[in-house]
């Protein structure tokens, strides 16, 4: 079925045909319509699942875990604050091996009190050992959902995703989605059978405590689950791409990269903004490309490193600022590139956070900007984009 | 002795409740109970943070398999039925 739907209700749907079977969660704005959508399937009986009313997003995120203990397949959404509240759950629920799917909705972290987009929140669970997918388009958020539970059920991987949707831009923004029919959604996505499960009537204990001649085994188990979700990734999209006849283009998806000199590399849903302008710059005559990571865990590492190879210029727009050192996305991407042959021209670029706006004249800045940029110096590599009162004009 | 990571489980699992760690031998003080003088207030009952007190006809029975004699049952006792004393002298 082909509709309009923001990006909030293309959540509710892909956990729908994922059939979750529980759902727990605690309203948070931008967040509130995912959660008001699947409390109305569940009530309408349009969804056999049980939902579970908490009183904040930490006891959201250890009722999942609970379900998920149980075998149940699971699902939650939240956003900024509520995120970082369940920080120390998301830890258990990797390290319990348990493929939870989430929505977050990124926002920006307060203070200043701000509702808008940045990916400051999903950055900051960097280290969880959670998944984490940025979409670009709402069609992509719903896609991405039912993928999930794909990959991280399968046998070796076993870890939870968050799939990160831009507040407003996509949370709450209209866009043709086309909602597939449960039936071909079954073929693709079976029922969740897990390995292990807790039983009634059979008692016993869960992530107990392991003396340290033991536990650096299971972290390495662990790391190789994460190892396995960049292949496993690529593998199931292909499958989706069967039955659903789209896909979103892997881990890294390159735009109009082949024989490009200048790459800008973003994600989330500026990367549709950044398509257009790679067009309008082509159609001048600069060879220009985007690299959007959809996957910041597992991070991209091989695809960048052919990428680093292959360019002169790359420009990485981060949403959000590592205090102390660069943007996150820049530090992964120079770590990878780092390692290529030919190391190309690299530039950080500080963008669109707390939702100010990253128009194509300030995608077309960078371009140019990255161009000219030919130091390799610490001193340059960062620059804060559209900033009052910094001495360069960006529009 | 070390297992190889390939013979691990996914995340550390026992197959038994945490009810086979006894850890009645931690005690230093042991609660005794004066039964003449408890009220059957159950206020000890509800307070042992390790379920090591069952109620017997309203009075407290204490589990000395899993007592660590923190003291807490003797301390709520509004009726100064449960005294502390040092292991082995009572």
């Amino acid at each position: 079925m082909r509709t309009v739907m923001t990006g909030n209700y293309a959540s509710a749907y892909g956990a729908k045909l994922s059939r979750v079977e529980i759902i727990s969660a605690y309203p948070i704005t931008p967040q509130t319509s995912i959660v008001e959508k699947l409390a109305e399937f569940v009530t309408t009986g349009e969804l056999k699942a049980k939902f579970i009313p908490v009183e904040s997003e930490h006891s959201a995120m250890a009722a999942c875990i609970a379900a998920e203990t149980a075998g149940a397949r699971t699902y939650t959404a939240t956003s900024s604050h509520g995120l970082t509240l369940m920080h120390e759950v998301l830890m258990w629920a990797s390290g319990a091996r348990l493929p939870i799917v989430m929505t977050n909705v990124s926002r920006a972290m307060a203070p200043p009190w701000s509702v808008w987009v940045d990916h400051m929140d999903s950055v900051a669970q960097r280290d969880t050992g959670w998944l984490q997918f940025f979409c670009a388009t709402n069609q992509e958020v719903l896609d991405t959902i039912i993928m999930a539970y794909k990959v991280c059920e399968s046998r070796g991987v076993m870890l939870p995703a968050m799939v990160i949707e831009d507040a407003f831009i996509l949370s709450h923004t209209t866009e043709p989605v086309d909602v597939p029919d449960q039936e071909l959604v079954d073929s693709f996505l079976p029922t969740y059978a897990p390995e292990f499960k807790i039983e009634v009537g059979k008692p016993m204990g869960f992530g107990s405590l392991v003396k340290p001649d033991q536990y650096m085994e299971f972290r390495y188990k662990a790391m190789l689950g994460m190892k396995e979700a960049h292949d496993r990734f690529l593998r199931v999209e292909q499958e989706f791409k069967h039955i659903f006849g789209r896909e979103h283009g892997g881990l890294l998806e390159q735009y109009r990269c082949d024989d490009a000199e200048v790459v800008l590399v973003a994600a989330g849903s500026v990367a549709s903004t950044a398509k257009d302008v790679v067009d309008s710059l082509r159609a001048k005559g600069t060879r220009a490309g985007l690299a959007r990571i959809r996957s910041f865990r597992p991070f991209p590492y091989d695809e960048f490193k052919v990428l680093g190879g292959k360019v002169d210029g790359l420009a990485v727009l981060d949403r959000s600022y590592t205090f102390g050192a660069t943007g996150a996305m820049f530090t992964e991407v120079k770590a990878a590139v780092g390692s290529s042959q030919k190391r190309p021209v690299m530039k950080d670029y500080i963008a669109g956070l707390g939702g100010r706006d990253i128009t194509p004249k300030v995608i077309e800045k960078i371009f140019e900007d990255i161009l000219m940029h030919r130091k390799r110096d610490e001193e340059t590599e960062v620059e804060w984009v559209d900033v009052a009162g910094l001495p360069r004009r960006w529009h | 002795m070390t297992k190889s990571y390939e013979e691990l489980p996914l995340t550390p699992i026992s197959d038994a409740p945490s009810t086979i760690n006894l850890t009645g031998f931690w005690r230093v003080m042991k609660p005794v109970v004066d039964k003449s003088k408890c009220r059957k207030c159950t206020l000890c009952w509800k307070f042992c943070p390790d379920t090591a007190i069952t109620l017997v006809d309203g009075v407290p029975v204490i589990d000395f398999r899993y007592c660590k004699g923190c003291g807490i049952c003797s301390v709520e006792c509004p009726a100064k039925c449960i005294v502390m004393v040092k292991e082995g002298t009572e």
